[in-house]
């Protein structure tokens, strides 16, 4: 981990990753453009398994663009992509994703284990749909997240926090090896939260690696073991200790931050600042 | 005999669409619908130049072709950054036109008129028979539909959960592997099918009716994917029914009468349906502002 660490503290700049067979992901020389504009230029990082590693950037800096170009949703304009030492079109099984809330419809005609049961429906081939066993299995992922009592509720009759805990358990259900989540923290309650970051460590006890795009600076020591700042480019990559630093983020943000200095403070005391962008 | 088989077109009509138009109107691409059911003119004019019959599979797959390069097209534009209603009106009304200028050109050879193809013959679908060594088998219309109604419900229930998925959340979908692409064009295949087994019988304009509106008034009367299906097409063929009796009483246009009668009924549901309906929520915020009124005295 250490040797990882002094490779990719400051892994920007075409320093091609060493491929390494059980890194549950390494990307190298990724990036993306739309239209003409690139989003994400020549992204190079390796996370270390088992860890819980959080992607902090100012907006339009590329986070989520970076999570599904890795996932190959959106096409990249270069760069490579393996997941456990293979292409991550060969490794869907072993790899959980929770887009943006916001992303789909809740007003579409459907209940939250049924949500939940749509994350079975890859490893369920192209045929088979869901039946006993996976909806038992829905339910306990459900349970996980304290929504079995919701199970028949039409999504749209849930509030924003409850909406992203059924799409936690979508992602549970997928039991996965790699997590990729994007924003799971992004407008819900303090008993959300403090739920959703229960279950990520949870993860983490049990092996799983998980990237999590995150808004909340004043959280961010508290949550990840990793940090990756990114502003088009990667702007740093390692322990949280090492690169969440005012240095590091008034390289990554620009000028734009004046209160760090109390950000950082108020995470080092482990206080809830609720500082975010 | 005539009011059976214009009722069971009707009804397949109905079917065919109500099934496809759930998932058009769950992805929020209605106006595709529109779409491919105008600029799948010119491959029915070209099928039936090639062909000289308005029932032949070549005149399907001429516009199933059309449809899929419809999609494409308006699929291409977007990505380039054009705006999508945009894409939508370029392309569709191109198409169209080539369309209508193939008519004007060889009308004389494809019997075909802009009228039968805009609004529709249902009246006339009896008269079209399909004979199998000389027997009498039924309308070709009919058959057609028959055919198209089977091969949507088995693409339909056969891939349902990558329906499902595909429309909830595309991203999920595709990062789980389900080919997103393919099946967006397969589901535009089934609506180019929809489309020009319908346009002999009620048009290519009232088709459209056909597609969005009994899927809409479904989505405002259930929760469950698989009620919505099933409610569609119910909505879709009691509109065949009512439309057919007033076109009867008013004798006016048999399609038009239909696309009004679903209209009628997606009205109602829109003021009346009991999770959503304009009505009920105003008669249930009274209720509740009375009883918060009722407890604020009971509390002094």
């Amino acid at each position: 981990m250490k040797t990882l660490d002094k490779l990719h503290q400051h892994g920007a700049g075409g320093v091609k990753a060493p491929s390494g067979a059980t890194s549950p992901l390494s990307v190298s020389g990724l990036s993306v453009a739309y239209q003409k504009k690139p989003v994400l230029r020549d992204v190079t990082f390796e996370v270390n398994e088992g860890e819980l590693i959080g992607v902090i950037g100012p907006n339009g800096a590329g986070k989520s663009t970076m999570m599904k170009a890795a996932l190959g949703l959106i096409p990249s304009i270069s760069g490579e992509v393996l997941v456990y030492g293979k292409p991550c079109s060969e490794q869907r099984r072993l790899i959980g994703y929770v887009p943006q809330r916001e992303s789909v419809d809740w007003d579409f005609p459907t209940n939250a284990l049924d949500v939940v049961l749509m994350g079975t429906y890859g490893r369920l081939g192209w045929i088979r749909r869901p039946g006993a066993k996976e909806k038992a299995e829905a339910m306990e992922c459900l349970r996980k997240v304290g929504m079995a009592d919701y199970a028949d509720r039409q999504i749209s009759q849930l509030s924003g926090g409850q909406q992203q805990r059924v799409f936690l358990a979508r992602a549970l259900v997928q039991n996965a090896k790699l997590y990729f989540m994007d924003e799971p923290f992004a407008g819900v309650d303090a008993a959300t939260e403090k739920a959703i970051i229960t279950l990520l460590q949870e993860l983490k006890k049990n092996g799983k690696t998980v990237i999590v795009v995150h808004h909340d600076l004043a959280t961010v020591q508290q949550y990840f073991d990793s940090v990756l700042l990114l502003n088009v480019e990667l702007k740093g990559f390692g322990p949280t200790s090492r690169v969440f630093t005012q240095d590091m983020l008034q390289h990554t943000y620009g000028g734009r931050l004046a209160f760090l200095d109390h950000t950082i403070a108020a995470g080092a005391t482990e206080a809830h600042g609720g500082v975010s962008l | 005999m005539s009011d059976f088989w214009i009722l069971l077109t009707g009804s397949l009509v109905a079917a065919c669409c109500g099934i496809v138009g759930v998932f058009l109107v769950l992805r929020k691409m209605a106006m595709i619908g529109d779409a491919i059911s105008h600029s799948v003119m010119p491959g029915i004019v070209i099928a039936f130049l090639l062909s000289g019959s308005r029932d032949s599979m070549l005149m399907m797959s001429a516009a199933l072709l059309f449809g899929l390069i419809t999609t494409f097209l308006i699929g291409l534009m977007q990505r380039t950054g054009i705006q999508s209603d945009a894409s939508i009106g370029v392309v569709f009304t191109a198409l169209f036109a080539i369309g209508v200028i193939l008519v004007s050109l060889f009308a004389r050879q494809v019997h075909l008129d802009q009228d039968a193809i805009l609004y529709g013959e249902i009246a006339f679908v009896h008269w079209n028979i399909w004979e199998l060594g000389g027997v009498n088998m039924g309308p070709k219309a009919v058959w057609l539909l028959g055919f198209t109604l089977v091969v949507i419900i088995a693409v339909i229930s056969l891939f349902y959960k990558q329906f499902k998925l595909a429309s909830f959340d595309p991203a999920l979908a595709a990062a789980v592997g389900i080919p997103v692409a393919f099946f967006h064009y397969l589901l535009m295949g089934l609506v180019s099918m929809a489309t020009v087994s319908s346009f002999e019988s009620v048009g290519a304009i009232l088709v459209v009716g056909l597609l969005i509106i009994p899927p809409s008034t479904a989505y405002l009367l259930t929760d469950r994917l698989g009620v919505m299906l099933g409610l569609s097409v119910a909505v879709g063929v009691a509109g065949t029914f009512l439309g057919y009796g007033a076109s009867v009483l008013l004798d006016a246009s048999i399609a038009g009468c239909m696309v009004v009668a679903v209209a009628v009924l997606f009205a109602a549901a829109f003021l009346f349906s009991p999770s959503q309906g304009l009505v009920v929520t105003k008669l249930r915020q009274r209720r509740l502002a009375a009883q918060a009124a009722i407890a604020s005295v009971q509390k002094q």
